[in-house]
């Protein structure tokens, strides 16, 4: 009998996430730190863009690449805020999301034996999507005790001869992790002296509490080596409009192109329009969400300070990544555990890879009241934990 | 630091100083002090809750009065705006560009309670050209709330 499905495929483990997502959804008044994007609606004026596009008949397909003027966007945007200069005709593309320009990437590059350095805990994405593209992925286990950075020693004792790629996941989800420009430059030199790209997902480079994001594309010899993922989800609160973009050397962006031509056709049109106002007027929006993270941010880490919960700081992102190693169960059996007796719902540590073990992903993608709630029937629940 | 306290605060006065001070990643004193400042500075006017009276029993109206005046000599609008902001049952008054000089507004009173403070206080001053009354039949947004908003989180319980 023939196989009906690929290999590959079935291969690959379902999302730690989904299952702990099952559970979840049987309880109807669970409060949630669970969801991995923001809080806020879109901006009104954005919106309203999109509203426009659509009155005005704007409902065709765009160019593959994208529309130009966006493109056009994109790289001042870079160019303002890492002067980084793009050329909006061949190095970059618009995508559906950061997720397809990840995917792109991957199919674009991969040749079967060639090595994927992936650092975790990281967005669940990488690893299958490496897979897919017949990549072999090798996982490096970032550690708390450098702050969830990826350090030299690390990188280089992961890298062989095969080693084609490194994905940098910084700022990071699930752990808040971010790399300043000096850990970068440490990064940047291994990846030249051996020839290796990188993929940098950035979709959080707006959201960082301790100086601006920097991105390893604009570290002296990386443009040429980097293939930068961003997008409108997290930083403009866009989650549902699907939009996101890729930049990097053009020969690449040329053949992740012709994929994204022949799978998917274009970004969504609507979208489009309304990510050209937001970069255009929204810089104000993102400055006014970031100190709300930020001030919910400091709130969470106080409450774990107080508590005498192991965490490190984060300075990137919307999550909090605490320890529960002194609790004696496992990421999976403290969630549950929690959502059943306290009716919150975090994500357990190993959903984001083995190393996550050991510790939970608290979102502050919610209101200071909602954390509140939540921060109180945490005490509860670790009080009752450490006099048991 | 002054700017963000602010605007934390002007959506919602009642977060404590505690609160404040971690949001803030400041002292509880420092805020405290700072609180203390903007109000000496009168940067801070006034701490009032934002009710929507439609839901509650009484029968009552918000009433927004164009009026023109003669500025005086010496004084230009100030004076005549001060004779209207005395009484109590003025919730605003504004100097306004174009067609008229001052926006007054009255909140919560009955119609009959307009009627007279219009004809009987208002339009017998000196100086009152004209006034238009009109009234305020609905509100969707007030002081920056939409009224009645029903908040919902969409969004789905747990997302990688
Ligand atoms: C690190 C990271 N990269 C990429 C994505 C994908 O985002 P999108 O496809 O909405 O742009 C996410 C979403 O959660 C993420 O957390």
């Amino acid at each position: 009998m023939k196989n009906l499905l690929s290999e590959k495929v079935v291969g690959i483990k379902p999302s730690g996430i989904r299952k702990f997502f099952d559970i979840v959804s049987e309880m109807k008044d669970a409060i949630s730190l669970g969801v991995g994007e923001p809080d806020f609606d879109t901006a009104w004026h954005i919106r309203d863009e999109g509203i426009y596009a659509l009155e005005k008949g704007k409902t065709f397909y765009t160019s593959n690449a994208g529309l130009k003027e966006l493109r056009q966007e994109i790289c001042n945007y870079i160019n303002r805020t890492q002067e980084v200069a793009y050329d909006p005709i061949s190095e970059v593309i618009v995508t559906v999301g950061g997720s397809e320009g990840i995917d792109l990437c991957f199919r674009a590059m991969i040749n079967s034996g060639d090595e994927v350095i992936i650092p975790q805990p990281s967005y669940v994405s990488y690893e299958p999507c490496a897979i897919l593209s017949g990549a072999t992925p090798v996982i490096i286990n970032l550690k708390p005790e450098n702050s969830f950075k990826l350090t030299p020693e690390e990188l280089k004792k992961a890298i062989t001869k095969n080693t084609k790629l490194l994905v940098l996941p910084f700022p990071n989800n699930p752990t808040g992790a971010i790399m300043e420009k000096e850990d970068l430059k440490e990064i940047a030199d291994i990846c030249i002296e051996n020839d290796i790209y990188v993929l940098a997902d950035e979709i959080y480079g707006e959201l960082t509490y301790k100086g601006k994001h920097v991105s390893i594309a604009s570290i002296d010899g990386m443009k040429d080596r980097t293939i930068l993922i961003n997008g409108f989800s997290k930083a403009y609160a866009m989650t549902g409009w699907r939009l996101g973009y890729a930049c990097g050397p053009k020969d690449i962006i040329r053949q992740m192109t012709k994929i994204h031509q022949f799978a998917i056709m274009c970004a969504p049109t609507t979208s489009q329009y309304a990510a050209i106002e937001a970069l255009k007027n929204g810089d104000d929006d993102i400055k006014m969400m970031r100190e709300a993270y930020n001030q919910r941010r400091r709130f969470l880490i106080n409450a774990f300070n107080d508590m005498h919960i192991d965490c490190f700081e984060p300075f990137g992102a919307f999550y909090v990544f605490p320890c529960i190693k002194e609790f004696g169960m496992t990421s999976e059996e403290f969630a549950t555990k929690f959502l059943t007796e306290e009716r919150v719902a975090v994500v357990p540590g190993n959903a984001f890879g083995e190393s996550g073990e050991g510790f939970v992903r608290i979102s502050y993608a919610y209101s200071v009241d909602s954390l509140k709630i939540a921060m109180e029937r945490f005490k509860n629940f670790i009080t009752k934990l450490r006099n048991s | 630091m002054r700017e963000e306290l602010l605007s934390l605060i002007e959506k919602n006065s009642r977060i404590d100083t505690k609160d404040l001070a971690v949001m803030l990643g400041k002292s509880e004193l420092d805020i405290i002090n700072e609180l203390q400042k903007l109000e000496d500075e009168k940067i801070i006017c006034g701490y009032h809750t934002l009710i929507n009276w439609e839901k509650t029993s009484l029968d009552k109206v918000t009433a927004l009065i164009e009026v023109k005046v003669t500025p005086q000599r010496g004084q230009g609008f100030d004076r005549i705006a001060s004779r209207i902001f005395n009484y109590p049952e003025v919730r605003d008054v504004y100097l306004i560009s174009g067609g008229f000089d001052l926006l007054v507004t009255l909140e919560e009173k009955s119609l009959k309670e307009i009627a007279r403070f219009v004809s009987e206080k208002l339009s017998t001053l000196d100086s009152i050209l004209s006034t238009a009354t009109h009234f305020i039949l609905k509100k969707y947004k007030d002081h920056g709330t939409i009224i009645d908003e029903q908040i919902k989180d969409e969004r789905e319980i747990i997302t990688p």
